[in-house]
């Protein structure tokens, strides 16, 4: 059973790696539209890697609602 | 020999496959001259079939965003502003009468059609390929029909088509919600017959195509009658019911707004606060 805290730091992780920041670049409380500069293909690529990495559905509008990435997490850790 | 370098498509023959590309940047929105192109392409493709010429049809997109964004909105919005109530209500269901057309003569097509599927695949764009026999995808590719953010129904055939190929509580979900759905979980509500690796699509459905080609063309016909019956009652519906939905002020305004965003997930209603 993953934990709240592991989810947001699989978060981090895989958005590190997918585009390609140090890792500490991007924080649990940090708003990831703006901190990733993301635009409407990017967020959809994100939300695919997302339900890829949790094999989970994430809705759009469930991403679209999450002020940082600590809140992405609840909403994700919700549907594991 | 049919072929076609137009602005938005093009088109030629090869290997009795007419293979349709998709070009229009940047995300091939779907316009005015995209229809003209459209028109142009359905009467094309009668005649290779009158001829005997192709055995089978692939549609696919140049496009790196994907197979396409849907309606192009900007003209759409600009257009209406210079025209009247009644005007509107003309031009809209002129417009929906004639991509009706393309569309059904696409659905309907005497010989089968494979559409190759990558990136987004949204709105109009969706509801083209929800036109074709066999929708082959990458794994990556999301599908969607964010109409009712701007107050409206999918206009090009979408709701009728979607029902046909689509479990009733996925179709509602998408379209009532306007999230999107990534091609694992299409493949898995069977809207999807083939999913591939990431830029493998267009490969895939090239086999697929050539597969087509080789199987009797009058069976194959007199089979797609039984397994892909054309929704022509709802479909004429469907034009009447985003004819009076589209002459609402609140459309307007949700594309003057859609005109202005820059936020991330634009096809999505903006978060009010």
């Amino acid at each position: 059973m993953k934990t709240l805290e592991s989810t947001i730091e699989e978060i981090l992780d895989l958005a590190a790696a997918h585009f390609q920041l140090q890792k500490g670049a991007l924080t649990a409380d940090d708003d990831f539209f703006e901190k990733l500069g993301i635009d409407s293909l990017k967020a959809l690529d994100l939300l695919t890697q997302l339900e890829r990495h949790f094999r989970i559905e994430l809705p759009d509008y469930e991403m679209q609602g999450a002020s940082n990435v600590r809140s992405l997490a609840e909403r994700i850790h919700a549907r594991l | 020999m049919i072929a076609f370098q137009g602005e938005t498509t093009s088109w030629n023959v090869r290997d009795r496959i007419l293979e349709i590309t998709l070009h229009r940047e940047p995300g091939n929105e779907i316009g005015s001259r995209t229809l003209e192109e459209w028109e142009r392409l359905v009467d094309a493709l009668a005649e290779a079939i009158d001829g005997e010429e192709i055995g089978a049809v692939l549609c696919w997109s140049a496009i790196p965003a994907g197979f396409g964004a849907g309606a192009d909105l900007r003209e759409l919005y600009e257009k209406m502003q210079a025209l009247g109530l009644a005007e509107r209500r003309t031009r809209i269901r002129e417009f929906l009468t004639r991509i009706h057309r393309v569309m059904t003569e696409l659905d309907e097509c005497a010989v089968p059609t494979v559409a190759a599927i990558q990136g987004i695949c949204f709105g109009g764009a969706f509801e083209l390929a929800l036109t074709m026999d066999l929708l082959v995808a990458d794994r990556s590719a999301r599908f969607g029909l964010p109409e009712l953010r701007l107050g409206l129904i999918p206009g090009f055939g979408g709701i009728p088509r979607l029902k046909r190929d689509l479990g009733n509580p996925q179709a509602r979900d998408l379209l009532l919600t306007g999230r999107t759905m990534g091609a694992e979980r299409a493949y898995d509500a069977g809207l999807i017959t083939q999913l591939t690796a990431d830029g493998r699509a267009l490969d895939i459905a090239r086999a697929a195509a050539r597969q087509l080609t080789k199987l009797d063309r009058k069976a194959a016909a007199s089979a797609k009658a039984f397994v892909k019956p054309s929704p022509r009652e709802e479909l004429e519906r469907e034009i009447d019911i985003f004819t009076e939905l589209f002459l609402r002020p609140v459309v307007e305004e949700s594309l003057r707004t859609f005109t202005q965003r820059t936020d991330a997930l634009t096809y999505l209603p903006p978060e009010t606060p």
